[in-house]
């Protein structure tokens, strides 16, 4: 509490000093400060009404931060419009400057103004400034049952390089307990709401300390880091994947922390804890996901509609003082939501920062990964950022996925606007990985059948090598022996199929030609089983099949005399017009031995094929 | 028999030789090209083959994917205690490398003693799962090793059915093979400990157990040398899997001697024997952990023994053949076995007495005498998985299996063969072990489903025979039957409804197996896919309620103490906070320290200020304890404490186990002892339990678990405070104060 009473001393010391050094020329004829202090991250918004008194015209108005502020500005943004009235406001882009003869203890931003302010031409200015970890607590460290107290300190005059005609200063506070604060003249407290001024014809650099000390039991939700990795899929998905280190910057808590008042009286016993965060996804998120190192947290509560997808989240335990826990969150977007293409050239256009709601992040790093075969890659972001390029290897990836990296400390929900990568990806590509499976499985199956068909034995002349040889070259030949007696088979299926028509037509004639083209085919067949026969008889290892060959060779044989016996009767008696009582009684003997010798044929086939 | 012809039609009577769907079948056949139909057309064999594959690859896939419930129901998480550290020690294999794993002393467990994890693990695990991680990798498939590890059991799994076919194939027929891997696929007794999540010895020691089993039967049939060294490298790798190799290491010299004694000696069992034990042997020294135990430990002297009574067997073979005379070869045989059994007795003598050879483990005592664990050593005793078995879990794990085994085992005495003892004899002595110890149900599961796979093929193959020879039989009545089929109408004819009761048999076999397939997976899914760190139940609504207090409270040590905080708990829960709260333990559940153990049950035995000096003295920053009396939770801490009593009594004398009994029953309510309810177990457990309400009705404090309203409602802690309670009391987790400032 020290610093701000030496520094302002130290300022009055130098106000003279630097007074001409300031340009005195620019005067602000009215300043309004509206101080948010509901959440750990304070919103100044200031609006200054700005007149050149002087006679040359004015391109950029200084704004002054002690370097204590300074150091924890998160965003500054200023919006000027010119004219009596307040109109339409433009941006006015702020950098950073060191004027000549300041005092080391101040940071100067200037806001370069579209076209000069010329005399006597006033200027409307409203400057937001955010800031992270301006509230301190005190005391630092408190027990379950205590609220959260604050300090806060700033200047009740505003702390300008130019005379300030008339000022006010509102503070907002989150509405509890407040505990001191500095009064001056004209300062009062009414309803959370707590107002300094105004103060008229305050000279340039003059600061007038102010502390407030109040009750903030608002989460205090900081990420040490998060990492988002922002993966595009050319097959339809943005994935994102938040990985999120948390912490709760108020007041250590101190002492026991007890379940049983925690249970049963949350709001007093606990109220400086909390116990969930609330993200606000894109609508059309899906495949959304909650884990931590060691598993899925079960905790989250999901609603979505057609705007939004609003995920609550509850880490493992409530969140006191002091306390961290490390999560991941990630979902899905639809492709078509977030990459667009334009010139050739394709651009992802999405949010800078977290979804969630009032959380500071010190150090944010986003990965842009982009899919493999992506070039001329190019980033617009509306903020400076820490920019450099790696490698990530993913499922199926040979040359690996582009990342762009952007880093940027102190990150705020201000901050949470759009950027567009900009790269270069033809679709071709997309069909490398599918292409590259097809090709693996193939080669997989093709070196498969290339080990069923070649031979791997080390000896080719060894016994039971020669052996095998001719094992295979038996079984060869009884699978063409085999052939044959199916074809034989089938003749004699003709054969039935002849009869059944001349049971039909009556025309023994066609009949007649059956057979004889049977009886050829079985003499043709005959012909190519012999030599067949003969190799097998003459091999070595034929010895445990050739005797149910020799007796499949006989029965076969039997078979077809019967069959043309019986034929051969039929139609005789047909042609002398027997009746079918007595055709039948001759041939019944016959018929059932036939049938079995079908079956037996059959049969031992069977056992042939079985080998 | 054909129909009687009738007269007034000519010729139609014809009967077609064929059943008219085949006759029909064969005309659509004939006006399709005829060659390539052939070709098309697959031979029995083929048609045999192909059924054989098809059904082995559902098999494969089915016991792969009956294991995934938990993954489903749950997550993909690992399971339950030790696999928390195999999972740890994997992720540390994957990060360092395999010299910086082997040499790896690990300090965040058994505080101030640490641990030498590289020489006291089994690696085949770690190394394993790292592998195919690293070949997953290769394949560049960006999976996590949390993945590969969670995988690793099932899939093994998944080729232990393989394994069981082959086996299966070896010792009967392909068709037991088949039914063999379709029970193991699906055993609860396996499945039991090869869950997705459940990243343990055992998910792949299983699989090498039955994986040498076959090698050496496959050896021992074959005689061949390559298939001994095949067994040989079986045996390593299980030597590096699992500490049950020992199993493997007594059962080979016990099944060869009893080939030996039943005269079933040949030159094949010398040479599968022989290569595979000295090679076994020499692989099995590389294992750090089991080092020179083959040559210096009791357990391992059988298989040494019968190695060596090989060798006399042969060369008494020899010297017969050689001499070529009975008398004289029975006065060497004399001289020899004498000579032999003196030197092997003496050797053995000095051994044991010189302390070369190291006498046998509690454990192994423990599993030859049920009752030695109880009297001599209560920490092994303690665990859960210890305790014999009862018949319902046999019943629960084996459910028809248990009947079939004694089958099978007659089947396979009725064919006698060298493969048959083998199984027999392993079904028979890990049944006894199965019956000695929970846990080793396991090692019996893949012999029951053999042995049942037997009974179940061999029976379907006899019913079916029967019914195809009976609805065959009509048509081949004739006389030109073969010998095969007058045979078999012979024995067929005394029994008239043979064909019926085939078929009723046949059915109710049917029945049995659906009933057993029935039974596996709902087993699976409601006892064995839960992750035991993840509790569920059901709620008022019948909806599930989550209780994730384990890893709420691991996770919050984790996150919200100093990296090199000491926590003291009970040793079941060692390995998950060391895996997942990355913090310092003062003992774990590789229990290798007994006395370490007992201090921390002396400590929680104790009045709070003398805990507080051995707290102290042991550096502890946290104190762990589980309490199940909100939720109703039974394995708490308050239900282990008088294991706690007993282990630090066994040490400390101090501590009294009748101290915390009131006329020897257990009690927390108003009569307990004083010194239960001022010990500080009790207090840390109950610390402000007094003025909850935990169920309507009931007053304060009232224990759920117990059933009692506590006897100490009014507990003040003096050295400890509480740093966290999970959401429904299951974890608490207090601080130990630092001590005073002297005044």
């Amino acid at each position: 509490m020290a610093t701000p009473l030496r520094l302002a001393a130290l300022l009055l010391v130098l106000v003279a000093a630097f007074a001409s050094a300031a340009r005195a020329d620019l005067v602000v004829s009215r300043a309004d400060r509206k101080v948010d202090l509901t959440s750990h991250i304070v919103r100044v918004l200031t609006s200054l009404k700005v007149e050149n008194a002087g006679s040359e015209p004015v391109s950029k108005v200084l704004l002054a931060f002690p370097n204590i502020q300074a150091k924890n500005l998160a965003a500054i943004r200023a919006f000027g419009t010119e004219g009596k009235v307040k109109g339409l406001s433009s941006v006015l882009p702020i950098e950073v400057v060191e004027p000549s003869g300041v005092p080391p203890e101040l940071t100067f931003f200037s806001a370069s103004l579209h076209k000069p302010l010329q005399k006597g031409k006033i200027l409307h200015l409203d400057v937001l400034t955010v800031f992270t970890h301006f509230l301190q607590p005190f005391p630092e460290e408190i027990t379950q049952a205590d609220s959260q107290l604050v300090v806060f300190q700033d200047s009740s005059h505003y702390l300008s390089p130019y005379p300030v005609k008339v000022q006010t200063l509102s503070i907002r506070l989150p509405g509890g307990r407040v505990e001191s604060y500095t009064k001056y003249g004209n300062t009062k407290l009414v309803d959370s709401e707590l107002k300094y001024g105004p103060y008229e014809d305050v000279p340039p650099f003059s600061y007038n300390p102010i502390i407030v000390h109040f009750e903030n039991n608002n989460p205090f939700a900081v990420a040490k880091e998060l990492i988002r990795e922002i993966e595009i899929s050319h097959w339809g998905n943005v994935q994102i994947t938040e990985h999120y280190n948390i912490v709760h910057g108020g007041a250590r808590l101190k002492g026991e922390f007890s379940r049983l008042d925690y249970q049963s009286r949350p709001y007093a016993r606990g109220v400086s804890s909390f116990r969930h965060l609330i993200a606000r996804l894109p609508a059309r998120a899906h495949s959304i996901y909650y884990r931590d190192e060691i598993g899925n947290i079960s905790t989250s509560h999901l609603w979505s509609d057609s705007k939004k997808t609003q995920l609550e989240i509850e880490p493992r335990f409530p969140l006191f003082g002091g306390w961290q826990t490390t999560f991941t969150i990630g979902y899905g977007l639809p492709l078509q939501d977030f990459v667009f293409s334009a010139d050739g050239k394709r651009f992802l256009n999405i949010t800078f920062g977290s979804p969630m709601e009032e959380i500071l992040i010190e150090k944010l790093i986003v990965k842009v990964v982009l899919p493999e075969g992506s070039k001329d890659i190019d980033v617009s972001a509306p903020f400076p950022t820490n920019q450099w390029q790696e490698v990530k290897y993913s499922h199926l990836d040979i040359a690996g996925r582009p990342v762009l990296v952007l880093e940027k400390p102190d990150v705020i929900p201000e901050h949470n606007l759009h950027f567009q990568v900009y790269y270069k990806f033809n679709n071709i590509s997309l069909l490398i990985e599918p292409m590259m499976l097809i090709t693996g499985f193939f080669l997989l199956f093709v070196a498969c059948i290339a080990y069923m068909h070649t031979d791997m034995s080390i000896s080719k002349n060894s016994p039971s090598y020669l052996a095998k040889l001719q094992w295979d070259e038996v079984q060869a030949t009884v699978q063409q022996i085999q052939g044959i007696f199916h074809q034989c088979l089938a003749v004699h299926d003709k054969l039935e199929t002849s009869l059944h028509d001349l049971s039909r037509t009556g025309d023994a004639k066609s009949c007649k030609a059956a057979r004889k083209a049977a009886d050829a085919q079985f003499k043709e067949l005959a012909k190519e089983l012999k030599p067949l026969l003969l190799s097998v008889q003459s091999s070595p290892q034929s010895y445990q099949i050739w005797p149910k060959l020799d007796d499949l060779v006989a029965k076969e044989r039997e078979l077809q005399d019967k069959l043309m016996a019986r034929h051969a009767t039929v139609v005789d008696s047909v042609e002398k017009k027997q009746r079918g009582q007595d055709i039948e009684n001759r041939i019944s003997s016959q018929q059932q031995k036939i049938a079995a010798l079908r079956q037996e044929v059959e049969s031992l086939l069977e056992y042939l094929s079985e080998i | 028999p054909r129909p009687a012809p009738r007269a007034d039609e000519t010729l139609a009577q014809i009967p077609p030789p064929r059943p008219p769907m085949a006759a029909a079948a064969s005309t659509m056949l004939e006006s399709l090209p005829a060659p390539l139909l052939r070709a098309l057309r697959l031979k029995t064999k083929q048609q045999e083959l192909l059924l054989r594959v098809s059904a082995l690859a559902l098999i494969y896939v089915l016991a792969f994917a009956v294991r995934l419930f938990s993954v489903l129901r749950y997550e993909s998480m690992i399971h339950e205690f030790d696999p928390y550290f195999n999972y740890r020690t994997t992720l540390y294999l994957t990060e360092h490398g395999y010299s910086e794993f082997w040499n790896w002393f690990d300090h965040e467990s058994w505080y101030p003693l640490g641990r030498v994890v590289g020489g006291t693990l089994f690696p085949g695990l770690m190394v394993t799962a790292a592998l195919l991680h690293r070949l997953l990798r290769a394949l560049s498939l960006a999976v996590h090793i949390r993945e590969v590890c969670v995988l690793t059991a099932p899939f093994f799994a998944a080729n232990t059915t393989l394994v069981a076919y082959a086996f299966g194939r070896e010792i009967w027929d392909s068709g037991a093979g088949l039914v063999a891997a379709a029970l193991i696929a699906v055993c609860p007794g396996y499945i039991s400990r090869s869950v997705a999540g459940s990243y343990d010895n055992e998910g792949v020691a299983i699989f090498a157990l039955l994986l040498t089993f076959y090698l050496f039967v496959r050896a021992v049939n074959t005689g061949s040398l390559a298939w001994s060294l095949a067994a040989a490298f079986g045996y390593f790798y299980m030597v590096s899997a699992w500490g049950g190799y020992v199993f493997i290491i007594n059962l080979l010299p016990l099944y060869v001697l009893v080939l030996l004694v039943t005269g079933r000696y040949s030159q094949r069992l010398y040479v599968a024997y022989n290569c595979t034990y000295v090679l076994g042997m020499l692989l099995g020294m590389q294992i750090r952990f089991v080092g020179f135990q083959h040559v210096q430990s009791g357990e391992h002297m059988a298989a040494m023994g019968v190695f060596f009574l090989l060798q006399v067997f042969f060369f008494l073979d020899w010297v017969k053949y050689m001499l070529n005379d009975v008398k004289l070869f029975k006065s060497f045989l004399r001289i020899t076995l004498t000579c032999v059994i003196s030197v092997g007795t003496l050797a053995l003598g000095i051994g044991t007495a010189s302390g070369y050879i190291s006498p046998w483990t509690g454990r192994f005592y423990s599993l030859l005498d049920p009752t030695y664990a109880k009297d001599h050593i209560p920490i092994i005793a303690s665990v859960s998985e210890h305790q014999p078995t009862a018949w319902s879990s046999f019943m629960f794990d084996f459910h028809i299996l248990l009947f079939l085994f004694p089958a099978g085992l007659y089947f396979c005495f009725k064919r006698l063969s060298d493969a048959t003892i083998f199984i027999v004899m392993y079904g028979l002595t890990s049944m006894y072990f199965a019956g000695v110890m929970v846990r080793l149900i396991l090692v019996a599961a893949p012999a029951v489903c053999l042995i049942s796979a037997i009974a179940v093929s061999a029976t379907i193959k006899n019913l079916t025979t029967l019914i195809r020879s009976k609805s065959k039989s009509p048509q081949t009545t004739g006389k030109t039957t073969g010998s095969k089929a007058a045979a078999k109408g012979a024995v067929d004819q005394p029994l008239p409804f043979q064909h019926n009761v085939a078929v009723a048999l046949l059915l109710g076999a049917f029945y049995l197996l659906s009933r057993y397939a029935i039974h596996c997976t709902w087993v699976t899914s409601e006892a064995y896919s839960s992750p035991s760190i993840v509790l569920s139940a059901r709620g008022h609504n019948g909806g599930r309620v989550i209780f994730d207090d384990y890893r709420e409270a691991y996770y919050w040590l984790r996150q919200n103490t100093p990296t090199d905080a000491k926590i003291m708990s009970w040793w079941d829960y060692g390995y998950q906070i060391t895996a997942m709260g990355n913090r310092t333990v003062i003992v774990d559940n590789n229990t290798w320290n007994n006395t370490h153990i007992a201090t921390v049950g002396r400590a929680m035995s104790s009045y709070e200020d003398e805990a507080y000096e051995i707290m102290q003295s042991l550096d502890v920053n946290y104190v762990l304890v589980v309490f199940g009396g909100v939720t109703g939770y039974s394995s708490d801490d308050i239900n282990k404490f008088l294991w706690m009593v007993r282990i630090g009594g066994g040490v400390f004398p101090v501590i009294k186990e009748p101290d915390y009994l009131v006329n020897g029953e257990y009690r927390v309510d108003k009569g307990a002892s004083p010194k239960m309810l001022n010990c500080l177990m009790y207090k840390l457990c109950y610390y402000r339990f007094g003025e909850l309400t935990t169920e309507y009705g009931k007053p304060p404090g009232y224990d759920r678990v117990r059933g009692v309203e506590i006897g100490n409602k009014d507990i003040k802690l003096e050295y400890l405070e509480e740093a966290f309670t999970t959401s429904n009391w299951i974890v608490r987790i207090y601080k130990v104060k630092p001590p005073k400032n002297r005044s």
